[in-house]
């Protein structure tokens, strides 16, 4: 492994982001509403529902969790679909560089913009909402970390999918958050959702993320057992993802589809 | 230098490269000729690393690509018409990324030195995709100087350039090559250009190698004037020239 080779990656992205006004914005932009949104929402819910209950950690909390998590996953395949638009895969492949080198400096690059993303939600909702990350304790870095992991494997997984069916199979990847979502249980519990929903929660890594936010915001303890079933599960997608991006490149090789990459899928 | 033996690379029923060999030494310029649809650009992608062929072998320096490509790669570069750097970033933005990407050493000199060879400093600071194809041109081939290259590929790089131009980069690539440390291959199908810079060509028609030798005897030898028209035999009529 090169770290000046994987540098090369993320300085790439640097510069695009630094050179485009229509780039930085989305880092933040999108979230900020969201948190905006939300924000409103719970603090109506609290006007509303009886006292005691306080929807901002709930609501808002998980929701700015879900926001990371998303961007995350969209940094990665973000800085992968410009060398799609740019058609840059035959000076990209054809230099020395290593796949697992290059796939590394997609992560750095989206764990940078999503930092960015990060710290924008945290200010918007701790300013104007008064969410506290202490009522999570340290149990928000567990937190943090597995949806970091899912949202890597999703992210490999995501731009896997558009190197295997050509450039306009990107519109595959990004509704993915949102069909996970009702199963990851993000604003309810996962006991809401039928047998076989609750089943498919269970190989989720972000549902129990949700289930140990939701345990602490009402005055229990996020189940340690279950956060550490979820990061391995989610490491272990880091690996199948992977793998699955290594068999796609090898196949693109044989089949030619890395030097003839915008001429669509070639099979 | 190179040294390619029985490459094949078939796509479904095509046949794009059947069971070529050759070489190419250090101070050699070595043309890959033929008509579109020949197989040369396979058989540069097949060097590249970017296309994986059904058998044979590739070695750069002693290196096979198949078992140690990243090394083989890092003393190879190239620079293709077809492949401009990314538009979206300036020229000095692209040789930067790329100059990382094969890991050159005191990169802000040698960028300097390239961006001046290349008569690229005005440009420094403007994106890639703003300038004209010749200037992007010359931008492909400062990268692919950019690793002071013990192999270098080039597929039709002077295609877009002004006459003049595409005489001082020719110019610049017969220096490089004499330099005592590189070797180049070059696609081309401005047969001028071939006979005045190539040591040796090789003719490819249907992925065979048809003829071989120096491009300033091969058309003699074959009862052609020129080598124009004895690529123009080439590619119609490649079995009169013995290829069964």
């Amino acid at each position: 492994m090169s770290f000046q080779r994987t540098f090369a990656i993320v300085l790439r992205q640097f510069y695009l982001i630094r050179g485009s006004l229509s780039r930085v914005f989305p880092i933040f932009a999108w979230i900020a509403v969201d948190m905006i949104l939300w924000g409103f929402l719970t603090r109506y819910l609290n006007t509303i529902a009886s006292p005691g209950f306080n929807f901002v950690p709930a609501l808002l909390g998980a929701v700015l969790l879900w926001d990371f998590f998303i961007r995350i996953m969209q940094g990665i395949t973000m800085a992968f679909l410009e060398d799609v638009w740019s058609r840059n895969f035959l000076n990209i492949f054809a230099a020395p560089l290593l796949l697992s080198e290059y796939v590394g400096g997609l992560i750095l690059s989206s764990i940078a913009t999503s930092l960015v993303g990060l710290g924008v939600m945290i200010v918007i909702a701790t300013t104007c909402f008064k969410l506290s990350f202490f009522v999570y304790g340290l149990a928000v870095l567990p937190f943090l970390f597995v949806l970091f992991l899912f949202g890597i494997a999703l992210g490999i997984f995501g731009s896997a999918l558009v190197l295997r069916f050509g450039p306009a199979s990107e519109w595959f990847i990004w509704p993915l958050p949102a069909l996970i979502s009702p199963f990851a249980g993000v604003l309810y519990p996962v006991s809401t959702l039928p047998h076989w929903m609750q089943f498919v929660s269970r190989f989720l890594p972000p549902s129990y993320v949700f289930e140990g936010l939701r345990a602490i915001v009402s005055g229990g303890t996020a189940s340690g057992m279950g956060l550490a079933g979820g990061g391995c599960l989610a490491a272990g997608y880091i690996l199948l993802a992977y793998v699955f991006f290594t068999k796609v490149y090898k196949n693109a090789l044989r089949t030619g589809l890395i030097a003839r990459y915008s001429a669509e899928n070639l099979g | 230098m190179l040294s390619i033996k029985g490459l094949r690379k078939v796509y479904g029923d095509t046949v794009a490269v059947e069971d070529i060999s050759f070489e190419v030494r250090t101070d050699e310029i070595v043309g890959l000729l033929g008509p579109n649809g020949a197989g040369k650009t396979t058989t540069l992608n097949m060097v590249l690393g970017v296309l994986e062929p059904d058998a044979g072998t590739i070695q750069i320096e002693g290196l096979d690509i198949a078992k140690s490509r990243s090394q083989a790669i890092a003393r190879t570069n190239f620079a293709a018409a077809y492949t401009p750097l990314p538009g979206n970033l300036t020229v000095s933005e692209n040789l930067r990324v790329f100059g990382l990407l094969y890991e050159v050493k005191n990169l802000s000199m040698r960028i300097d030195e390239l961006l001046k060879q290349f008569d690229l400093e005005v440009f420094r600071n403007k994106k890639c995709g703003v300038l004209s194809s010749g200037e992007q041109t010359r931008v492909s081939l400062a990268k692919a100087m950019l690793n002071d290259p013990h192999l270098l590929l080039l597929d039709e790089p002077t295609a877009s350039l002004d006459p003049a131009i595409a005489r001082e980069i020719r110019t610049g690539i017969r220096q490089f090559a004499k330099k005592g440390t590189s070797g180049v291959l070059w696609t081309s199908h401005n047969m001028y250009e071939v006979e005045a810079i190539c040591d040796r060509v090789l003719f490819l028609s249907h992925g065979k190698i048809l003829l071989e030798g120096d491009p300033k005897r091969l058309p003699a030898e074959h009862g052609k004037k020129t080598l124009e028209e004895l690529f123009i035999a080439v590619a119609r009529e490649p079995l009169t020239l013995g290829m069964g």
